[in-house]
């Protein structure tokens, strides 16, 4: 598949945030991408405005505030697509297709059991949440994550394993947690079925506390993949960074010109799909 | 029916929010408070339910929606009601 073939849907309800510039990056790198909202998937819209979640071929829920983060983070969000379109979301991940959720779109697909997903593709309970930060709250500043995917992650293709990117956080609800009592035997899972992607470093890109890691999230644990690789969670925004000029320090470090730390998952995304479709 | 729905963080996960408030109630001046735990509270009206079959459908609705397992209890309780 030509990479101009490839059709992005950005899910949007009441909430989200950064779907335009995530849609414009799409296009930017030469895909078919547009915003969605979830009431035309669902059949809730003009018939001019349905549309079919099999129709695209990556699908990324954004960050922000869904449903004003009543409850939990995302756990609104979630709940209104498992209940209405949990069996086109099961068969698109197993498909093949890439899912991508940033920041609240990790915590809806935490929250929809899409993520870590251990225990099948979509899990009937969540299998971890994204809690509180442990400074109670939010936390907004550059990140320095560590690419540590052994390879079966499409979201990080173009990104060399051990690679520090830097991207923005910006979330109160970031600290990822698995139910006490199994944590290590998951974290030992999720090791095992190479499912950790990023984890919290600092500026030498050593394992590191507040405020390198902004959430205390377990492992420094910073993004997440399913078990094939093709639904990846991060808790930072790479949309934030996509070009260099986005990039706080980008008057001392070489200048806005080119594309910042952020596109490289836009474009694995990308290539993946190009390659396997 | 109504119902009252409390959820609880499990014993040992961290509550920044209870801690934030402590520590504001210390600088207060309240010294005598040793502890202060966060708990969210929904209040539910159903309709056309017995006290059962609401009970049911509220625990329903906490593996739903309201609670996340790895963290959270819940307790649900039931009363006659407008």
């Amino acid at each position: 598949m030509k990479t101009s073939e490839v059709r992005v849907a950005v899910l949007l309800i009441e909430g989200t945030n950064c779907e335009d510039e995530s849609v414009a990056y799409f296009r930017y790198l030469g895909a078919n991408a547009e915003k969605v909202h979830l009431k035309q998937l669902t059949g809730d819209a003009p018939a001019e405005l349905r549309r079919r979640l099999e129709d695209y071929d990556i699908l990324m829920i954004p960050g922000g505030f869904a449903a004003g983060d009543y409850i939990r983070a995302g756990a609104i969000f979630a709940a209104r697509m498992k209940r209405r379109i949990d069996r086109d979301l099961v068969e698109f991940v197993e498909a093949g297709k890439p899912v991508f959720g940033v920041c609240n779109g990790f915590q809806v697909l935490v929250e929809l059991g899409l993520l870590p997903a251990l225990g099948g593709t979509m899990t009937e309970m969540p299998e971890a949440v994204l809690a509180m930060n442990d400074s109670g709250h939010y936390e907004c500043r550059p990140s320095f994550l560590r690419q540590e995917n052994r390879g079966g992650c499409a979201f990080v293709r173009q990104v060399p394993r051990g690679r520090m990117l830097r991207v923005i956080s910006a979330h109160a609800e970031g600290k990822i947690m698995f139910p006490r009592g199994i944590e290590k035997r998951v974290l030992k899972e999720l090791k095992r079925n190479d499912q950790i992607v990023f984890r919290y470093v600092d500026d030498r890109g050593r394992y590191a506390g507040y405020p390198w890691c902004p959430s205390g999230a377990v492992d420094n644990i910073a993004a997440l993949c399913n078990r094939d690789g093709n639904v990846f969670g991060i808790q930072p925004h790479p949309e934030r960074c996509f070009f260099r000029y986005l990039h706080p320090d980008w008057t001392r470090t070489g200048g806005p010109e080119g594309l910042g730390d952020g596109s490289a998952i836009f474009a694995s995304a990308l290539s993946y799909v190009a390659e396997r479709f | 029916m109504q119902a009252r729905v409390e959820i609880h963080l499990k014993k040992g996960v961290t509550d920044p929010e209870g801690e934030n408030v402590l520590k504001a109630l210390k600088l207060l001046g309240f010294s005598n408070v040793s502890s202060v735990q966060s708990i969210k509270v929904f209040e539910i009206r159903l309709s056309g339910l017995t006290a059962a079959r609401a009970r049911s459908a509220v625990d329903e609705m906490c593996r739903k929606l309201l609670a996340n397992p790895v963290i959270h209890d819940y307790r649900v309780e039931v009363r006659a009601g407008r």
